[in-house]
């Protein structure tokens, strides 16, 4: 029988059950401690990054070349029909006519769900504008599994923007399918959106607002951190924040020995460089897990069984 | 045509639909959203009519259209309160219910101005979920999900 997620288009987090992110999860480990050079040997996968991206779309081609498949596409909609004025459904038919997966980042939200509307082959998202980037959920998802050895019942503390955070609202759908319980320590002009609260409500998932990362340190498996954007605020607002949600060494005394620092990368200064060299620091080894975990969903997507 | 004849013919119908208590200043998005004027079909309006209990209303009256199950249950969004009677030479033959949709495509625009449904090819769609305190309604492209006023008032 082949795998659930066989031909599938992958778009958004709350499209997954919780044994289709666990079947993601197992192969991107098997994939770490054993690659595989065949798995999409013959595929050509286009991506097709209709604004820029480092890590995303280069992890995703390393994932692709690295299974033995080929890559086409562009990085930049400048150099496309887009620009002539083409729409995305459009483009979407076409590649699909010469490829066997597509992934795409668009500036629009909702814009891997009109392609796949359109395409012939399974669309990938790589990112709609400030809606959902499932890929990284699911390298996030891999890495806690890596670093905790489960996904069930986790302690989660989310810093930082929680309100524009895509990753952040994905992370949180896709673990209370597993039990966790959250703390939220952000700015309050960037809180967790309410309709977000109240889906964990429904799901009966516990979370709590803290008003600093000291407080929640102690009582956590996860701290991840993302970034307070200062174009989010005016410059008095900011001076006020600025400081308050920043992680330095110092602050990790009472961590449990199993306590992880995660971050979907770029960090800027929220993460002061004295927590890298910490038994506790592990996002740049969470960066280097996006390409077994979109390695393992690529494959997966392509073949009937993995 | 005897006036007696022209009079009833505008205010009275022989086959098709009255909607009714619309609430004031309504009317005519309603007209324009259910795109009730491209049916060919004779549409008399009134605006500002006098209502004992809603102080002013409008009044939308097709001929010889009947609303399916669907677009009365779109009504319910913007309107709930209004009613929607079926008539048969001259006489009220049924008033249709109006039940919120569980989902509803194309009729309003997504609030959110970078949603994609705005520029391509494509028709909107909102599940719609009804709350204790309120009525939600998510976009199928953008999975934002807006209180139902938001998207309704938005065209």
């Amino acid at each position: 029988m082949a795998n659930p997620l066989y031909r599938k288009h992958i778009i958004s987090i709350p499209d997954f059950s919780r044994e289709e992110l666990e079947l993601v999860v197992e192969p991107a480990a098997r994939l770490k401690a054993s690659p595989r050079a065949d798995l999409l040997q013959d595929r050509l996968i286009a991506t097709c990054f209709f604004e820029p991206s480092t890590r995303t779309r280069l992890s995703f081609e390393t994932a692709v070349q690295r299974l033995g498949g080929n890559v086409i596409g562009f990085s930049d909609a400048a150099s496309t029909s887009t620009k002539k004025g083409e729409t995305l459904a459009d483009t979407v038919r076409i590649i699909s006519s010469y490829t066997d997966a597509i992934v795409m980042r668009h500036p629009k939200e909702g814009a891997a769900r009109v392609a796949s509307e359109f395409s012939a082959v399974p669309i990938i998202n790589g990112g709609d504008g400030a809606n959902q980037h499932p890929s990284q959920t699911l390298l996030d998802l891999f890495t806690l599994r890596e670093t905790q050895g489960r996904l069930d019942n986790l302690t989660v503390a989310f810093v930082g923007d929680l309100k524009y955070g895509r990753t952040v609202h994905s992370l949180a759908q896709a673990l209370s399918l597993f039990g966790a319980k959250f703390y939220f320590v952000g700015p309050e002009a960037l809180a967790m959106p309410d309709y977000l609260c109240e889906e964990l409500d429904e799901r009966g998932i516990s979370y709590t607002i803290a008003a600093t990362i000291e407080e929640v340190i102690p009582h956590i498996d996860i701290l991840y951190m993302t970034r307070v954007q200062r174009e989010r605020f005016d410059e008095a607002e900011y001076k006020k924040i600025q400081g308050q949600f920043v992680l330095r060494a110092d602050m990790l005394r009472n961590a449990r020995p199993n306590m992880k620092i995660l971050h979907p990368l770029p960090r800027v200064d929220e993460i002061t460089p004295d927590v890298d060299s910490t038994p506790h620091a592990y996002y740049f080894e969470q960066a280097k897990n996006g390409v077994f975990a979109r390695q393992a969903l690529l494959s997966l997507v392509l073949n009937e069984t993995v | 045509m005897s006036e007696k004849v022209y009079a009833r013919n505008v205010e009275a119908l022989k086959n098709g639909t009255v909607i009714d208590h619309i609430p004031a200043g309504m009317g005519l998005r309603i007209l324009h959203l259910f795109k009730l004027t491209e049916y060919g079909e004779r549409v008399t309006v009134g605006l500002n009519l006098s209502s004992g209990h809603m102080g002013a209303k409008d009044l939308i009256k097709v001929e010889n259209l009947v609303l399916s199950e669907e677009q009365a249950n779109e009504l319910a969004l913007l309107a709930p309160k209004c009613t929607v009677s079926v008539i048969e030479d001259f006489e009220v033959v049924r008033k249709q219910k109006l039940a919120i949709p569980e989902e509803v495509t194309g009729i309003f625009s997504c609030a959110n101005s970078n949603c994609v449904s705005h520029v391509e090819p494509v028709k909107s769609h909102f599940r719609v979920r009804v709350t204790e305190h309120d009525t939600k309604m998510k976009c199928k492209y953008c999975e934002k999900v807006f209180s139902k006023d938001i998207v309704v008032g938005n065209r």
